[in-house]
């Protein structure tokens, strides 16, 4: 019943996106920023929001609300950003994704984590490592390497013309 | 031992580059020794150093050369073409065999094949008859009678560095090896050795005197200390022979006189020596020798050593006074300059603002510090571009020898500096350009001297300063290019239409667009019309820019005028809407003022009339889909794009900025125009504009939509 890959009890990090409730493995959190000013690149899909100043690097900012084809992210006092270590590439790229806010560290076992279902997600469900359960509510976990992989973020290549 | 390893690899790749070097001087001047010298140094090091990390092959296969140049050093062989060209194909094994991959079978062939044409240029001398694969000991030829008759004994004192056996140097085999170099005695000397109880167990405290005959020159006897000479204490001393150099003679004379007289020991004449000042105290105090000579001995003796020290001495003493460092640990120095730009730029808008004269002031010092310190943080990183320039005198060396043409290259400004990671984006343009300048540029010999040319052809390769940039300059006198050729093949391919005037300039530009060549057919070195293509994408990737001139009949020039460093830049900041963009200044001519009248005047058409000049512009704002309100001035920021004059309409123009280029990493890869962000001194992110992908982009929209 539990997914494949998923053997070990591993933390989760959950964020809401408009009134729904994700996860991320805890690992591939960097760590979370109030949301700041994002400078946008021009020619460039609306998802990807810009750019911020994360210390002295460039980092990109997605918006994962739009990725997930919701309404674009508005800016309140729970707005973040998530600084996520994405594996693209083989190469591993710090990223900015926006949630509306962040909810807590929880850890689920993989015996309460179940694989997704094909269809009712409305998302590609190459997005999400599994469906856990926190306090009776249905938690998506994504597979962050995936949303934001290199083919994902292709489109960018198409807006530039 | 794998860092040891690493280690061995990057020096034996700088020596086989130092080898490169002096082997392709020596072309020139066959006879100077001291160039023969450097060769021989070279590969006994990459020798030596190769046995003891286990390039056994390396060691085997570059001991058999090094036995040649032993002769040619020697005088017992010039220094001929085919030697040089051997010894150049040496070169190129011994890096093949440093950098063959582990688990890989190598290819012995072409060593064997090298050793053996070394081999038939001195068959007179017999070579060791071994597998290359073997370390070798150092082989005697047969004593003549000849070289019998120069026989001549050595006196050598070998002090070793008490660290000596730690650094995996054995004394005992030095010695065995200088017993085969002759018939030899050995004296230890155990004096130094300390009290049991400040005896440190792996040192060494043992020193040698070895009296050795033989008819090996001092070269022989100084080659078998040859990797120890920088730690140990070597004396190596003539103590018999008839033919003594002069001032050296003068130096021995003094101890003898004390032996003679008894008053001395050789032993305590030895100890004396090593302490020279006491020595000559000695002498004046026995009133043999009045202090004045002592004196002038002395610095006879000074001098001896001195020129000694400068002779053998000379390499080590240049890496002494340089440190290997990382490349990465500068670039970290580079990013926490940077970062350190980024708050000064703060600091200074925050003191402005505030108007307090003694923050201003101590802000100004910041300010003033930061530039210097990036300066020179900047210059750790300048490379003087010589360092490539034999790499390409190899290049033309070879490729005129195959396609049949005399061609000899010049270099100048070798000593010019640029940013290590600009030499190296550098090599694979030079490359290509200098490979046409060979293939299409020099004419065969024939043609050459039909045209009333002298028959050798030449290429210059040069750089020198200019402003904040470099020009790298090729030149060759040949045939110049074909203006007409290159027309007609740019009509043919619809690059310019057959009616339009195009200034020879743009003609020329055409040949490095990609796929284009003339040449009609295809050779083993050109004629794909790939070549000026990498050319020009590796230019602009240096956001340097290319210029061609050409007399026909009279030769070509290329110049590429490429920025002194990549990390930081002067530009110019400027504003649309709420966002921030910065403009690299080094392209950027003037400003002018942009009204809604203007517009009007137009018709609708991006065209600006500055000082009668019609100059085309590129509204930023519509381009970047940026929706504020439009302001009722704007600003046109006039650039200079590859001798075209474009105009880049913005809101502010609000002033000068050093910006430090930060990339914006593989997300963005992809979009046109922006070569990268920078942070402003508030925090904020500021977009690098590339002007000429913005126009290029903007041509193809255009076109595209007609």
């Amino acid at each position: 019943m539990s997914v494949a890959g998923i053997t070990e009890t591993v933390q989760y990090l959950t964020f809401k996106l408009s009134d729904e409730v994700f996860a991320l493995d805890v690992a591939k959190v960097r760590e979370i920023l109030e949301i700041t000013n994002i400078t946008k690149v021009p020619q460039t899909p609306d998802f990807m929001r810009g750019v911020i100043n994360l210390r002295g690097s460039v980092v990109p900012v997605i918006d994962m609300r739009l990725k997930f084809g919701m309404s674009e992210t508005e800016q309140t006092v729970n707005t973040c950003i998530i600084v996520v270590e994405v594996n693209m590439d083989g190469d591993t790229t710090v990223l900015g994704a926006l949630a509306d806010s962040v909810q807590e560290v929880v850890e689920m076992e993989p015996e309460s984590i179940e694989a997704s279902p094909h269809i009712g997600t409305k998302l590609n469900t190459d997005f999400i490592r599994g469906m856990g359960k926190v306090d009776c509510r249905f938690v998506m976990i994504l597979d962050i390497d995936k949303v934001f992989s290199s083919d994902e973020l292709a489109v960018v290549q198409g807006a530039g013309d | 031992m794998e860092e040891a390893i690493a280690t061995y690899r990057e020096e034996a790749g700088e020596l086989l580059a130092e080898l490169e070097t002096s082997l392709l001087d020596l072309e020139e001047t066959p006879d100077d020794n001291d160039l023969i010298n450097r060769v021989f140094r070279a590969m006994h090091t990459i020798k030596g150093s190769g046995a003891m990390f286990g390039f056994d092959e390396i060691a085997g296969f570059t001991h058999e050369v090094e036995t040649v140049f032993d002769m040619v050093r020697n005088g017992k062989m010039t220094v001929t073409k085919r030697l040089l060209d051997l010894t150049l194909k040496s070169r190129d094994h011994i890096s093949y065999l440093l950098n063959i991959p582990e688990g890989e079978e190598l290819d012995r062939s072409e060593g064997d094949e090298i050793i053996a044409g070394l081999r038939q240029l001195v068959p007179q001398i017999e070579m060791p008859q071994k597998g290359s694969d073997e370390v070798p000991v150092i082989e005697l030829p047969a004593l003549s009678e000849d070289e019998l008759a120069n026989e001549c004994t050595w006196r050598i004192r070998f002090r070793p560095a008490h660290n000596i056996l730690m650094c995996g140097t054995n004394p005992i085999s030095l010695i065995n090896e200088l017993r085969g170099l002759g018939k030899a005695h050995v004296v230890a000397q155990f004096d130094e050795i300390p009290a049991l109880d400040e005896l440190v167990g792996e040192n060494c405290y043992i020193y040698w005197d070895i009296i050795l005959t033989t008819t090996r020159g001092e070269d022989a006897i100084k080659d078998v200390f040859i990797f120890v000479e920088d730690d140990c204490d070597i004396k190596i001393e003539l103590i018999d022979r008839s033919g003594l150099i002069d001032r050296e003679e003068g130096y021995k004379k003094l101890g003898y006189i004390l032996v003679e007289r008894g008053d001395l020991s050789p032993v305590e004449m030895q100890k004396v020596l090593m302490l020279q000042k006491r020595f000559g105290e000695l002498l004046v105090e026995q009133g043999i020798v009045s202090p004045e000579k002592v004196q002038s001995a002395l610095v006879e003796q000074q001098h001896v050593k001195s020129v000694r020290k400068e002779r053998s001495e000379a390499p080590p003493q240049e890496a002494a006074a340089s440190i290997r460092v990382p490349a990465e640990r500068l670039d970290q120095l580079i990013n926490l300059v940077g970062e350190m730009v980024t708050v000064q730029a703060h600091l200074s808008q925050v003191s402005f603002a505030g108007g307090d004269p003694t923050f201003i002031a101590i802000s100004e010092e910041v300010e003033r510090l930061t530039n210097e310190l990036r300066d020179t943080a900047l210059n750790i990183r300048m490379l003087p571009i010589g360092s490539t320039f034999s790499k390409f005198k190899r290049l033309v060396r070879d490729l005129s020898s195959e396609l049949g043409k005399e061609i000899e290259m010049e270099t100048f400004g070798a000593e010019t500096e640029l940013d290590k990671t600009v030499i190296e984006k550098l090599n694979d343009p030079l490359v290509h350009i200098i490979r046409n300048c060979i293939d299409h540029g020099i004419e065969m010999p024939e043609v050459r001297k039909a045209a009333g040319k002298s028959s050798h052809g030449t290429v210059c390769l040069g750089a020198e300063h200019s402003g904040d940039s470099v020009l790298v300059t090729i030149r060759d006198d040949g045939g110049g290019l074909d203006r007409d050729r290159i027309r007609a093949k740019a009509i043919e391919r619809g690059l310019i239409s057959a009616t339009a005037e195009v200034s020879d300039k743009e003609i020329y530009a055409q040949i490095f667009a990609p796929g284009f060549s003339t040449a009609e057919k295809v050779t083993s070195v050109s004629g794909r019309g790939v070549g000026m293509d990498v050319v020009k994408r590796g230019i602009d990737g240096l956001r340097g820019s290319i210029g061609v001139d050409s007399v026909s009949g009279a030769g070509t020039t290329i110049t590429l005028k490429i920025p002194l460093t990549l990390a930081i830049i002067d530009s110019l900041l400027v504003k649309i809407g709420k966002d921030h963009f910065v403009l690299p200044l080094a392209a950027v001519e003037e400003c002018v003022e942009l009204t809604a009248e203007d517009i009007k005047n137009s018709h609708g058409r991006n065209l600006a009339n500055v000082r009668g000049v019609i100059i085309p512009y590129i509204p930023l704002r519509q381009h970047f889909r940026i929706r504020d309100q439009r302001p009722e001035i704007e600003q046109i920021v006039i650039a200079d794009i590859h001798g075209t004059k474009v105009g880049f309409v913005v809101d502010h123009v609000v002033g000068e900025h050093q910006t430090v280029i930060k990339s914006l990493g593989k997300m963005y890869r992809d979009v046109k125009g922006v070569s990268g962000a920078t942070i402003l001194g508030d925090g904020t992110v500021a977009l690098i504009l590339d002007m000429s992908v913005l126009l290029q982009s903007i041509e193809k929209l255009e076109h595209a939509g007609m």
